[in-house]
């Protein structure tokens, strides 16, 4: 690639390319867009993966009062709101000068195992198995949720299952499936009866079996295609996310760890209510959404990754037996390959299911969950901050309340936002190995989306399509006029 | 004996000076209503309550009951217009259940379930109208308020201190705080008041209260307000002075 710029992020001369628009990607939450600029000889030049943002939001929520805002949170997000829920009550708490019963705690942090529980198992088995299972370039019509329900129908139903109890567990903390009102400033509204433990606990060993089933499988996939999952979208990067004291995996609270991509400590145990004097966000005029980055590092060397990927390898044990287990098998296979893999995150993500649900059992059998202590309050405070590992990684919520109780400033880092440079990364690194210098086809074009339904991102918390999604991927010639157009419908099919 | 009129079929006792509404309510018939509340003179002015009486339409809470009456509530004609009539009142205010602390208390919310709408209808207002949070205990947010001045008769009739009001005409129609300032901070407004209590939908509100009651145990989680309704007439009001059917404050 000596005629081309290394980084991919701006082509030295645009004017004579011709663009690939990959929009909306498939299979991810929400609504993306990719494009490549190509030369005539199919050299890629310039890869950027555009994302629209829910800036809007931090204007919406101003005046409102605070303890509106954990509820008012939660439609940025269909897919996660109890995330931002979790999150906007933490930075309340902070507002009220609240210190959590133990009550509290328990049934936030197990409304927040079972948002990880169904989303991890929404992410692997509905968007991400498909590819897996058949091949990033297998036949389009079947690659999605419907080919694999026909193919592997067990695994499917496992899938389906897992979403469903995760969805139970939040239905019973947070009063509903999706707008629930459970999490309020300094605390719950409600505690776990004990008929509502026992329909949990029910089903809870089918779900740490059915886990540990898909974590066997991820690494079965792994084994089978040792060379290129290794490969695949690989890059070096830094990282962020939240630990407990002891340096344990816990994704509710701890203090920040950054590493950089040499597995330097950056900084560790740092309290995230000042997250603005390590973190600074960036912006490019090509994207809604902003470039975070560590700021000792500086805007072009400090983006890093977040989410299980990094929450799994950089904490330094999990604080359940099998999850534990399963990240010491998964740190040690291959000499550590699968650590440092684009492809890695599915692994990560499925150790973090199986800790979610060991999580939900262990906390299921605690008498803490039918305490009637449910709200705490203290000195009130100006500025709340609350910071919690949502099933994408890191998130950030950021409020300044008024004497008057009106929220007056909001600021938002979702993890999403933290992951954009990376993103951006790995489907340049994709597109050097797999597009550059090829002819086109839809499967070629699939691993940079592979490479993106990795982070699992969450585009535009809004839309959710299961793999329906239409695609439109136009061959531009200079003057933008259209050379050739591949379009899939909703149904799947490609023409 | 006491006289009777004819509701949907249904034969209903009234005493001399009861409206269409009391004496149906009393006698077990719901008729859907909004403004109309049981310890305040009738007030005609949201029209939910409408029925047809002898085959004209009437708002039944202003409608003295007369014997030998016939009247139609529970038709399609009166439920259709009812509903069209709430979906107005949905699309003129900002009301955004899904983050709204009254959902599962609103009146409106719970009338709306009752009839079956399931979309506003029509396009939405999005009034710009900015909260009154200046009172250090007592929200103000505007952008819900369906003009049925409850809150501007019982500050003056019961609490006597004409703290609400309603100004402007037709669509410019708003409700204001009787402050020079026009604030509610520079009222003698009390967390006690009458006022505080009858609110239908979420204007008036206690503060940092807000979600503290569970999904499932507000008012109308577990049984329509159909049936409740029933249930709170006639309400009155206990020795402290609170009501135990009116909705917000416990
Ligand atoms: S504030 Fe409430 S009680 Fe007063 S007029 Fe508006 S809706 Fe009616
Ligand atoms: S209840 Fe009769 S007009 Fe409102």
């Amino acid at each position: 690639m000596t005629d081309l710029n290394d980084k991919l992020e701006t082509a030295v001369h645009p004017e004579n390319l011709r663009r690939v628009a990959i929009d909306p990607v498939s299979r991810v939450e929400g609504h993306g867009k990719v494009t490549l600029l190509l030369d005539e000889n199919d050299r890629v030049h310039q890869v950027r993966l555009h994302i629209v943002e829910f800036r809007g939001f931090e204007k919406f929520v101003q005046g409102r009062p605070y303890w509106e805002a954990p509820v008012m949170v939660q439609r940025l997000c269909g897919i996660c709101p109890v995330s931002h829920h979790i999150a906007a009550s933490k930075a309340m708490d902070m507002i009220v000068g609240a210190t959590l019963t133990p009550t509290a705690e328990k049934v936030r942090r197990l409304m927040h195992y079972g948002q990880i529980l169904q989303s991890h198992a929404l992410h692997f088995f509905h968007l991400s198995s498909p590819d897996l299972l058949f091949g990033f370039d297998s036949d389009v019509a079947k690659r999605n949720i419907v080919g694999i329900a026909a193919a592997y129908p067990e695994v499917a139903k496992q899938g389906v299952l897992l979403r469903k109890y995760g969805q139970e567990v939040i239905r019973i903390t947070a009063g509903k499936r999706i707008h629930g009102t459970g999490s309020i400033p300094g605390g719950v509204n409600k505690n776990v009866s004990i008929e509502e433990r026992d329909y949990l606990l029910k089903d809870i060993e089918q779900m740490i079996a059915w886990s540990r089933d898909a974590l066997a499988l991820i690494r079965q996939l792994f084994e089978q295609n040792l060379d290129s999952y290794n490969a695949f979208g690989r890059f070096k990067t830094h990282t962020l996310n939240l630990v407990r004291e002891d340096g344990a995996l816990d994704l509710y609270h701890g203090g920040l760890r950054a590493r950089d991509m040499d597995g330097n400590t950056l900084f560790d145990h740092y309290d995230y209510s000042h997250y603005w004097d390590v973190i600074f966000e960036d912006v490019k005029t090509w994207s809604y959404m902003k470039f975070p980055f560590l700021r000792s590092l500086g805007p072009e060397q400090g983006w890093y990754r977040v989410g299980p990927l990094s929450r799994v390898t950089q904490c330094d044990f999990i604080p359940t037996p099998l999850a534990n287990q399963a990240r010491k098998a998964f740190m040690a296979f291959n000499g550590g390959s699968a650590t440092g893999a684009t492809l890695g995150f599915h692994w990560a993500r499925m150790i973090e299911m199986l800790h979610a649900a060991e999580l939900i059992q262990e906390l299921l059998h605690d008498p803490d969950l039918q305490g009637s202590e449910l709200v705490s309050k203290g000195q009130r405070q100006e500025r709340g901050v609350g910071v919690i590992e949502a099933p994408r990684g890191t998130l950030i919520h950021h409020y300044k309340v008024d004497e008057h109780d009106q929220i007056v400033r909001c600021n938002l880092i979702v993890s999403t936002t933290h992951n954009n440079q990376a993103m951006n990364e790995a489907i340049r690194q994709v597109a050097r190995q797999y597009i550059d210098g090829r002819k086109l086809t839809e499967g070629l074009l699939n691993h940079i989306e592979v490479a993106i339904r990795a982070f699992d991102p969450c585009l535009s918390c809004a839309t959710h399509a299961l793999g329906k999604m239409p695609l439109q991927v136009e061959l531009l010639d200079v003057e933008g006029d259209v050379l050739s157009t591949l379009t899939r419908s909703a149904d799947g099919a490609f023409s | 004996m006491s006289d009777t009129f004819q509701l949907d079929g249904a034969s209903i006792p009234f005493k001399a000076g009861q409206t269409v509404m009391q004496a149906a309510l009393a006698g077990g018939h719901y008729i859907p209503h909004l403004c109309y509340h049981p310890e305040f003179k009738p007030h005609g002015s949201c029209k939910v309550c409408t029925v047809k009486v002898n085959g004209r339409t009437a708002a039944s809470c202003t409608m003295p009951a007369e014997a030998g009456l016939s009247v139609e509530s529970n038709i399609e004609e009166m439920n259709g217009l009812r509903r069209t009539l709430v979906q107005m009142l949905f699309a003129e205010g900002n009301h955004f259940c899904p983050s709204c602390e009254k959902s599962g208390n609103c009146t409106l919310q719970a009338l709306g379930y009752d009839l079956e709408v399931h979309t506003a209808g029509f396009r939405h207002m999005y009034p710009d109208r900015p909260l009154d949070a200046s009172h250090p205990d007592i929200l103000l947010d505007f952008n819900r308020c369906i003009l049925c001045e409850l809150c501007v008769r019982a500050s003056s009739e019961v609490d006597g201190k004409n703290v609400f009001s309603l100004a402007g005409r037709g669509i410019a129609k708003h409700l204001i705080v009787n402050a020079k300032s026009g604030l509610l901070k520079d009222t003698n407004i009390a967390l006690t008041d009458k006022a505080m209590q009858v609110c239908p939908v979420g204007v008036i509100l206690q503060k940092r209260i807000g979600f503290s009651v569970p999904i499932g145990e507000r008012r109308y989680d577990q049984r329509p307000i159909s049936a409740q309704a029933l249930d709170d007439a006639p309400r009155q009001a206990d020795a402290s002075g609170s009501c135990t059917a009116c909705e917000g404050t416990p």
